[in-house]
């Protein structure tokens, strides 16, 4: 199928409300709200003339100012037997949790896991959900459009610590710095 | 005092003429640790291969552990998770020992004035020579290196 059948296909068989259906330079997208995700996935990971088996990314848009709800968490499907793809767009406010999909694609655990370190979006019944590529001790969520690009992490060091050299010249240890 | 001639320092005997012969020997058998992270690495190995070649300065064997090492040359990026690793890797190297920092990034952080980089290695350890350009040219590294020399040259020196 290509973009215009799939829309199109997708139109006719999909019966939740609030659902935008639209072809965005050739990929078919789909809006709906965070709460209907999983069922989504579920319909089009199981049915089989959508068969999407493959969740090739999971992302996250912040429009702070731009646009409310505030988040937008993207999601990418693909179907390795008809060869289609979809772009499925979840509009979510600061703090409400969105259901994760773990239970249908494994590769959702690590991707919800980056969206939650770095947008700080959570997901409801995510096994795991803690940072992945920050450290645990990180404050804030810097992919935000609210966190300051330049902001410091308490356990960025500031200096060279002049306070251990000196610590070290008093115990009497050999220091060959001039 | 130093003697200083076509900007390589020869150096002369003062008053301990053991800081002179050490620094001598240790000035010409630099033994550096290249702890590579970014595309400043394209230009160490420009420097160290033949066309500038950093065997004439008694520089040419990267030894490749810590504990063999006495130049530790950050050349590159270093973010905030890899840190420690560069603290760890200081503190494994034995004295005496000196460090590079090797362009922009690993000197003031370059242009990464964000939530990920170290803005500067010298937060973590204490840095001798800084060497700018982003990335420098091999002029610019084989200057940063004879001044290092130098540096090693009118040091104190302890056995």
């Amino acid at each position: 199928m290509n973009s215009v059948e799939l829309i199109s296909a997708l139109t006719t068989s999909l019966t939740y409300p609030d659902l935008l259906f639209i072809v965005d330079k050739d990929i078919a997208v789909v809006a709906i709200p965070a709460s209907k995700v999983a069922d989504l996935a579920t319909e089009l990971k199981t049915r089989p003339e959508f068969a999407f088996d493959m969740l090739t990314d999971l992302t996250a848009v912040d429009w702070l100012g731009k646009q409310t709800p505030r988040f937008e968490v993207v999601y990418h499907f693909y179907s390795t037997s008809h060869n289609h793809r979809l772009r499925v767009k979840a509009a979510v406010d600061e703090g409400q949790p969105v259901p994760s999909l773990t239970k249908l694609y494994s590769i959702a655990n690590w991707f919800e896991r980056e969206v939650w370190d770095l947008y700080g979006i959570k997901f409801a019944r995510h096994p795991n959900l803690k940072r992945i590529l920050l450290y645990e001790e990180f404050k804030g969520h810097p992919l935000r459009k609210d966190y300051p690009y330049d902001k410091r992490q308490p356990l960025e060091p500031e200096t060279w610590p002049v306070r251990e050299l000196q610590v070290q010249m008093e115990e009497g240890r050999k220091i060959h710095r001039p | 005092m130093a003697l200083i001639q076509n900007n390589v320092c020869w150096g002369t005997p003062g008053d301990n003429i053991l800081d002179y012969v050490l620094g001598w020997a240790r000035k010409y058998s630099i033994f550096m640790y290249p702890f590579v992270t970014a595309c400043c690495g394209m230009e160490y190995m420009s420097v160290a291969s033949s066309h500038y070649d950093i065997d004439r300065f008694g520089a040419g064997l990267p030894r490749f552990s810590p504990r063999q090492a006495d130049v530790l040359m950050v050349v590159g990026t270093v973010n905030n998770k890899l840190a420690p690793i560069l603290k760890n890797v200081y503190d494994q190297m034995a004295e005496p020992k000196w460090v590079i920092s090797f362009g922009a990034c690993a000197s003031v952080g370059g242009p990464y004035d964000n939530y990920a980089v170290l803005q500067g290695i010298d937060r973590v350890v204490p840095v001798d020579i800084y060497i700018p350009g982003c990335p420098p040219r091999p002029e610019v590294v084989l200057d940063g290196l004879m001044k290092l020399q130098r540096k090693i040259q009118e040091q104190k020196h302890e056995i």
